[in-house]
């Protein structure tokens, strides 16, 4: 019997004779024939909850995680301190087991979070309608979009800078051939959107405008200026936002911004590889019945007391089916708890020292970096908690030897931006602490030194001594 | 039927519980000016000013209003709230479509490895095998359960599936030069395939069913053509049935040049029993929260990856985790590999969500093939011996079977009659099931049936509680009968009653206003 | 607190339940007693533009209710001149007062003649019984 049931023989002689039949078997007739699987499926035999542990255990050791790497590494998801009252309360049962709302008696506590959840990203964001989260931020990108589209009434371009992620500028590309839409880029220019470049491509058939703030190099973004002049040729403003920095950086609802969207995993979710994290959605009040996702609102039950409900429904595919706002069902509830929780923890203050303290590290991460003979910043645009450097050496080369030291030292940028093929994003949280970065220097420097021929040492890979021989050139 | 009925919850709610006394306070207004719960590390490095490093026009002028709380409070406050929710964990959940069935904890323990849970998405494929080898094993898992080759586990649940399922029919026509603007859906279909639809730029058609519950084949001959791209379909449907006319379904649909999509919301009922790929679909979406044990989480998060076939495969997202054999004796290593022309690109960051693909992963390990095929073998079961309790007594009378016809993993039932005979409706008999100790089966699903209850116990469910659940049924039935009243303000014992969704979506009040 | 069941005597009624008010070149829409009882409490009603054309048969804005919305069909073709601006901010005139309070729309007829085919309350009420 395999775990987790409890069917025994017995039982399931009484539950067949119940129905009627004399085998589990006649319950399956009604699959015809040629469909009936006539072999065991070719799986591995059931495990023991021991052995199982121990084959997980030995996948996971053959990942170099942020506890054995200092984690420099960026590009929407950080390695931030998560504090443990995070796990206890996503852990409950009460919390980890459920559905969705669609009780509301017995889910005043899911949709309780939600409520406080929906709060949390409408003060982080300065704009009074959220929902209770997306799936993560890319995708919740493509979602902005398919929103503006409907609110243009049939315009078809969407605009979108560079400094825009690029799995997010991916993601809006796959979504975009979905709903006839064109994605038309606009190029950065000293680390930010250039502006001249963005006023022409933004006309009347634009339905939305795309830019993030900080950028992925690290730029932080002039969002009132980018919003207002899409505004004027009645296109939205879409900025997708650091959720950290909105901490001590301008939120984009006092930017003029429309619809603000983000990665949400530095909120108290952990890496993960990647996810599960959730994206977060927020808006001007006139997109409200155009939001996507679940929305929770208050109200009072038969006897007056407060509670709380799913809200505007009829947006959602389960009522509006084809006409949906969108066609999400599952979003990432439990994820928003532990965002919710782990805000709540920094609290007003704490916060801002988050913020305070990101910015000065990396102010100093980047005067010791550049400090580097070769290392040279990709702009000089102010920046939050991340910031891009050229190096003299095979990013991946030094990558690979940084890492023999036990850190990693950042994202390489040369897949998705070619322009800048030697090119390193560096990425700052409160875990990473001075030492951490003084030997993140240090090791970049002798990693650098051992893979440009300084010494006359030849190198490692033909692309190495290529570039080598370029830098001497 | 045993002997004794349930004792009766309270029929009033003349006496508050305990939680319904409680005056439901938001951590906002629990706020003190002063109070924290973090401490950060001390600033180690330069103090200096951020107006010095940021332009002032960047920076917030007000802090964002977050609460001011310490941490007893922000524990206690959630354990409060928590409370006030029912969960899989403390009683049967029996929702249709959604396979309730049990979050093992040892998923849980293996997430929260640090090999899994601190690993960065970007770190280099170099260094995270462990990572890549679990999603490429996870990836032939499913590709074995479901008959289709060829896996993506980016999709992030079951919409994001067939949203994907929908580009890559896209793809695949446009490749051939042809324009093909419908879909279609099933009139039974969950309302994420319209909706989907729409967002992949197609036209909704629906197909009808037929008197017997499956897809009107009839129906379905008239409306194929060289203008549909795709029909949407799960098997067995959302009646709980399986569609005797799949062989036939898939072969009209093929031969008029259209994809066939499989909506696995119902794996739960054929794993190692029978496979989509066999049935003839092209695409499948599998709901790693629904049959593979992912914990729902009050409403994700899931995963939706997706299986295709041959024709399909070119065009599937990218990245893709490749696996190269190791030379000389060596273990294969595994990468992540972007140079697909022909994908129709990425539908979200990175690579999927990891964290429940360890889940299901430790959940597929733990009971191998034959576990799989007895966890669908229990599941179907356990749904036809509570229907046949359900046939007997006051529920077989007053909610009948919708369609009767062999249901599979679940079934459906119409609560007409008992609108007609009683007075109430099935939303006053879920409401009055709550005061019970269960959470209702889904309701108002599929559309199709008048009055629906939707009813799916999962193969983690005991024969006792099946029983107890047909009793609750039985009781409720007993208490319309003498005084519909019961059921129609039910429910009484609940943390709060029936709540005003009116007022909630007339005048929306959806954040904390002043605090 | 919706209305008691009623069918004025002096409507027109369309099979898609609504209803219109005819004076002269000019008529008053909106939905029947039938057709918001079967919708529950109305949560939403966006008015059309005025000025906007509607066209008999078809859908010229949508009601909704906490689980569901419904199309609102023109009885007849015409240009809207008003649009109640009180319902749109509180919907539950509608259930309150389907046929005074509740009124949707006011439109200048195109074709008066199409009255010819909406149902008197005889036949509506028949409609209704076949249900």
């Amino acid at each position: 019997m395999s775990r987790y049931t409890s069917a025994t023989d017995a039982d399931r002689a009484a539950m067949l004779e119940a129905i009627g039949v004399s085998s589990i078997d006649d319950l399956f007739q009604t699959i015809p024939d040629g469909l009936r699987l006539d072999r065991d499926l070719e799986l591995p035999d059931g495990l023991s909850e021991s052995e199982c542990f121990d084959h997980l255990a030995s996948l996971a050791e053959r990942n170099a995680h942020a506890d054995a790497e200092a984690c420099f590494i960026g590009a929407g998801m950080y390695d931030h301190y998560v504090p443990a009252i995070v796990d206890a309360i996503t852990q409950r049962s009460e919390f980890l087991t459920p559905y969705t709302p669609y009780q509301p008696e017995v889910s005043q506590g899911g949709l309780q979070v939600m409520f406080e959840f929906q709060t949390a990203i409408s003060e982080l964001t300065g704009l009074p309608v959220a929902n209770a989260s997306l799936y993560e931020g890319p995708s919740s990108v493509a979602s902005a979009a398919y929103l503006a589209i409907g609110a243009t009434k049939g315009r078809r371009r969407l605009v979108v800078s560079r400094g825009v992620h690029p799995h997010s500028r991916e993601t809006l590309e796959t979504y975009a051939r979905g709903f006839g839409a064109k994605v038309v880029e606009v190029g950065l220019r000293d680390g930010v959107t250039d502006p001249s470049e963005f006023e022409n491509y933004v006309d009347q058939d634009v339905a939305a405008i795309f830019i993030q703030s900080p950028n992925f190099l690290g730029g932080i973004e002039d969002m009132e200026a980018l919003s207002a002049a899409a505004q004027e040729s009645g296109a939205l403003a879409v900025a997708s936002v650091d959720p950290i920095s909105l901490s001590v950086l301008r939120p984009p609802g006092d930017c003029g911004v429309d619809v603000a969207v983000g990665e949400g995993q530095p909120l108290g979710n952990r890496l993960d590889y990647g996810g599960p994290s959730f994206g977060f959605f927020a808006a001007t009040e006139e997109n409200m019945r155009r939001m996507p996702g679940r929305i929770a609102g208050e109200t009072t039950d038969a006897d007056g007391r407060r509670g709380f409900v799913l809200a505007l429904q009829t947006r959602e595919q389960h009522i509006r089916r084809e006409k949906a706002t969108h066609n999400i069902c599952t979003a990432q509830a439990l994820n928003a708890l532990a965002g919710v929780v782990y805000l709540t923890w920094l609290g007003k203050q704490g916060f801002v020292e988050l913020g305070e303290l990101l910015a000065r590290r990396t102010a100093y991460a980047k005067e010791r970096l550049t400090a580097i003979e070769g290392v040279e910043l990709l702009h000089e645009a102010p920046v939050f908690r991340e910031f891009a450097v050229s190096l003299p050496a095979p990013v991946e080369d030094v990558l690979d030897r940084v890492s023999e030291e036990g850190i990693a030292a950042g994202y390489p940028l040369a897949r998705e931006y070619p322009e800048h093929k030697d090119g390193l994003l560096v990425a700052l949280t409160e875990r990473r602490s001075r030492e951490d970065i003084d030997r993140l220097a240090d090791a970049l420097e002798r990693a650098i030194q051992a893979g440009s021929g300084e010494f006359g040492q030849p190198v490692w890979t033909k692309s190495t001594e290529a570039a080598g021989a370029e830098a001497k050139a | 039927m045993t002997e004794t009925l349930p004792t009766r919850p309270p029929t009033n709610a003349d006496t508050p519980t305990a939680q319904q006394r409680d005056a439901v306070t938001t951590i906002y207004e629990k706020s003190v000016e002063g109070r924290r719960a973090a401490t950060l590390p001390p600033t180690d490095v330069p103090e200096r000013s951020l107006d010095d490093l940021i332009p002032s026009n960047l920076l917030r002028s007000q802090p964002a209003q977050l609460p001011e709380v310490s941490e007893p409070e922000i524990v206690r406050h959630y354990n409060r709230i928590s409370r006030r929710n029912f969960d899989l964990d403390t009683g049967p959940y029996p929702l249709g479509s959604c396979t309730m069935k049990h979050n093992p904890r040892l998923n849980e323990r293996v997430a929260a490895l640090p090999g899994h849970a601190r690993l960065h998405p970007a770190q280099s494929p170099k260094r995270a095998q462990g990572a890549l080898d679990l999603m490429w094993r996870l990836e032939r898992a499913l590709a074995e359960i479901t008959g289709l080759e060829h896996v993506s586990l980016q999709p992030s649940a079951g919409s994001h599936g067939e949203l994907s399922g929908l580009l890559l029919t896209r793809a695949y026509h446009a490749d051939r030069g042809e324009e093909r603007p419908k879909v279609l859906t099933p009139d039974t279909s969950h309302g994420t395939n319209p909706a989907t639809v729409t967002m992949a730029g197609y036209e909704v058609v629906k197909v009808a069913t037929d008197e017997r519950g499956g897809v009107d084949v009839d129906d379905l001959r008239e409306k194929v053509g060289d203008d549909v791209a795709c029909l949407m379909l799960t098997n067995p449907n959302t009646l709980g049935v399986f569609d005797e006319n799949i062989a036939e379904v898939a072969s009209l649909v093929h031969g008029c040049g259209a994809t066939l999509y499989y909506d696995g919301a119902n794996l739960n009922a054929i794993m190692g029993r029978s496979r989509p790929g066999d049935m003839g679909f092209d695409i499948v979406h599998v709901n790693l929260h629904k049959s593979f044990s992912q914990p729902h989480g009050g409403g994700g998060p899931g995963a939706g990856p997706i299986a295709v076939s041959g024709r399909i495969e070119p065009y599937l997202p990218a990245p893709r985790i490749v696996r190269a054999e190791g030379s000389n004796g060596a273990a294969p290593s595994f990468d992540l590999s972007y140079d697909h022309p022909e994908s129709i690109g990425r539908l979200r960051g990175f690579q999927g969500n990891f964290g429940v693909f360890v889940r299901s992963y430790a959940y597929i390990r733990s009971l191998g093939g034959d576990g799989l095929r007895d966890a669908s073998e229990i599941a179907v079961l356990n749904a036809n011996y509570l229907l046949a309790r359900l046939r007997a007594g006051r529920p077989g009378k007053h909610l009948p079977v919708a369609f009767d016809r062999l249901p599979m993993h679940e079934f459906v039932l119409s609560g007409a009659p008992a609108r007609r005979e009683l007075g109430v409706k099935t939303l006053d008999v879920a409401k009055r099931l709550l005061d019970y100790g269960f959470h209702p089966p889904t309701i108002y699903f599929p559309l199709l049936v008048d009055e629906a209850l939707m009813v799916e116990p999962t193969e983690t469910e005991t024969r006792e509680s099946l029983d107890q659940l047909a009793d609750a049924f039985e009781s409720i039935l007993a208490e319309a009968e003498e005084d519909p009243r019961i059921l129609l303000e039910a429910p009484y014992t609940t943390p709060v009653r029936r709540l005003d969704e009116a007022a909630a979506s007339r005048r929306p009040v959806i954040r904390q206003a002043n605090f | 607190m919706a209305a008691e069941e009623s069918y004025p005597e002096d409507l027109k009624y369309h099979p898609e339940h609504d209803w219109a008010r005819i004076e002269g070149d000019e008529a008053t829409f909106g939905i029947t007693w039938y057709a918001q009882d079967a919708l529950g409490e109305i949560v939403f009603f966006e008015p059309p533009d005025v000025g906007a054309t509607v066209t008999k048969d078809q859908a010229y804005t949508e009601v909704e209710s906490v689980k569901a919305v419904s199309d609102v069909y023109a009885p007849l073709s015409g240009e809207v001149t008003a649009v109640n601006d009180k319902v749109a901010d509180s919907p539950e005139l509608i259930n309150e007062d389907p046929y005074g309070e509740g009124w949707l729309a006011k439109v200048r007829l195109s074709d008066t003649s199409q009255a010819d085919g909406l149902l008197d309350v005889a036949a509506y009420r028949e409609l209704l019984s076949d249900d």
